[in-house]
């Protein structure tokens, strides 16, 4: 049962005709691994499923389209979005951004602070101030504090030292239990130990959908379509 | 010393006056990227509001109620304009930048000559309390009392919208919207009642000014708004978008340089003077005192 799906999606970026007709699903209860070279439209991907970009083409979410409704409409049918840079609100508090992000009473802070312990430790710092590390761990949280049923995170893990890869890799661990997430990643190792399900975009397109084991498996695969041994 | 004295108090009265104006400009440039030129059509609404409602509606109460009532009046009047301004003019051009400069320098021109069409080109007398036009004696120096008025709103006014800002869950959207308005949406906040809320509360702060502005003056008229307007820019911008404190201390420098310029050099410098240090300013911080936070 796919709690996401795309069909026929097209977006244009000025002159370039990033995405051309895209069209997977998401399952529900799992992780779908987004996964791509780069510049083949992942992050466009994400953000054309809650019309940061304007796109043409079907989103279903739930059964329903999404494809009318304006960002914060589709936001708040339950879904969250963890930007690829992100985009941290620098002049507010760790706590003010937590709050932000929360649409009703049932803010869900102790699952934040039980995954994210500094985030309770910085609550008064500005965001601005804070590691990349730090920063990335507030985006996921931000997404956390309300009870989501799809999460679409873009690249949790760029640039960020080994053993924060790793916490962040714990994390998107245990929200798997609870979310759907649609991830884009370009560590395999990360895909490798959160992902049950990969879907490849190459040049626009979906080139690969299928099992994440059977494709990370398949060494040429993995090669012709991301260009990684 | 009594002349520095009355000049600095001036100097102050006048700055508060711009940064009542200066406030909305730069909230509504910072989270809506909006450059408001009818911001001054709102001081005028407030100004002209107040007038005619404290002759026609409050006219048989004495001078202090009817001063008061009519300002209540001015400042809900430029409120609801500036809301309505926000949904009819603003909202259809969201992201057009250039029409919505067009639309507003349009509305800013229409909106005199309407008021000129009603009124006239006159100036107009505006009554006020016998105490303000009294003068209270610091240092030697006879201080109109209305400065004090001028510089006691400014400053309720700057702690009421930091506590708005800092407390209140708008405040909280504004602020973050002033520094990633796509990311607040992507929150799930429809950024677009915040965009209402930040015109309307221009618009009140704005017609403040407008009620000050005829105290100040003794008079209003028509243009009153446009004049006052130029360096509620200058402000803006020496100030950094979308920061209240940068607006503020901006405020009180344009208001201070002015007076002491057009005093110990010679009258009409001063306004020469503003604009050298906008100059000044730009080239060493292009951002201004402050910006991107509203602060």
């Amino acid at each position: 049962m796919s709690l996401l799906s795309v069909r026929g999606l097209h977006v244009y970026l000025g002159q370039s005709h990033v995405l051309q007709g895209v069209e997977f699903d998401v399952p529900e209860g799992a992780v779908t691994a987004l996964l791509g070279r780069n510049g083949v439209g992942k992050t466009t991907t994400l953000r054309s499923i809650v019309r940061l970009v304007s796109h043409h083409g079907d989103v279903q979410y739930a059964g329903a389209s999404i494809s009318s409704l304006p960002t914060h409409r589709i936001i708040q049918r339950g879904i969250a979005y963890v930007p690829e840079d992100r985009e941290v609100f620098a002049g507010l508090t760790v706590a003010e951004n937590l709050r932000l992000a929360v649409r009703n009473g049932d803010a869900r802070y102790d699952l934040v602070h039980d995954l994210f312990p500094e985030l309770r430790e910085r609550a008064q710092q500005r965001a601005g101030t804070l590691s990349g590390g730090q920063q990335q761990m507030l985006t996921i949280g931000r997404a956390l504090v309300n009870d989501n049923r799809l999460l679409l995170v873009d690249e949790p893990t760029k640039g960020l030292a080994p053993a924060l890869v790793t916490e962040v890799a714990k994390a998107l661990e245990r929200i798997r239990d609870r979310t759907t997430v649609l991830l884009v990643e370009q560590n395999l190792g990360v895909v490798r130990k959160v992902a049950e399900h990969v879907v490849v975009l190459d040049q626009g397109r979906v080139a690969h959908a299928g099992p994440a084991g059977a494709f990370l498996e398949d060494r040429s695969l993995v090669h012709r379509l991301l260009g990684v041994a | 010393m009594s002349t520095f004295i009355l000049l600095t108090i001036t100097g102050l009265g006048l700055g508060a006056m711009y940064f009542l104006i200066a406030s909305g400009l730069s909230l509504i440039y910072g989270l809506m990227g909006v450059l408001n030129f009818a911001h001054g059509t709102f001081l005028t609404v407030g100004a002209y509001a107040s007038w005619w409602t404290s002759a026609h509606w409050f006219g048989g109460l004495g001078v202090l109620p009817r001063f008061l009532l009519g300002a209540v009046c001015g400042l809900v009047a430029g409120g609801l304009f500036a809301a309505l301004v926000e949904l009819v003019l603003i909202r259809p051009l969201y992201q057009r930048h250039i029409e919505q400069v067009l639309v507003t320098v349009g509305l800013s021109l229409a909106f005199v000559a309407l008021v000129q069409g009603i009124w006239g080109p006159a100036l107009r007398t505006y009554v006020v309390p016998g105490w303000l036009h009294r003068t209270t004696t610091v240092g030697g120096a006879h201080i109109p009392n209305d400065r004090w008025l001028e510089i006691a709103t400014a400053l309720a006014v700057l702690a009421l919208l930091q506590l708005f800002l800092r407390r209140t869950r708008y405040g909280l959207i504004i602020r973050a919207g002033v520094e990633n308005r796509a990311m607040v949406t992507a929150l799930g906040i429809d950024v677009r009642r915040a965009f209402t809320l930040v015109f309307a509360l221009g618009g009140v702060v704005a017609a403040l000014a407008g009620v000050l502005g005829g105290v100040y003056f003794d008079t209003i008229d028509p243009n009153q708004g446009t004049s006052l307007l130029i360096f509620a820019f200058i402000v803006v911008v020496i100030g950094g978008l979308g920061s209240l404190t940068g607006s503020a201390v901006a405020a009180v420098v344009v208001g201070l340089l002015q007076q002491y310029v057009n005093y110990y050099a010679s009258s009409g410098i001063g306004d020469m003077a503003v604009i050298l240090l906008l100059g000044l300013v730009l080239l060493a911080r292009p951002r201004g005192l402050a910006g991107t936070f509203a602060t």
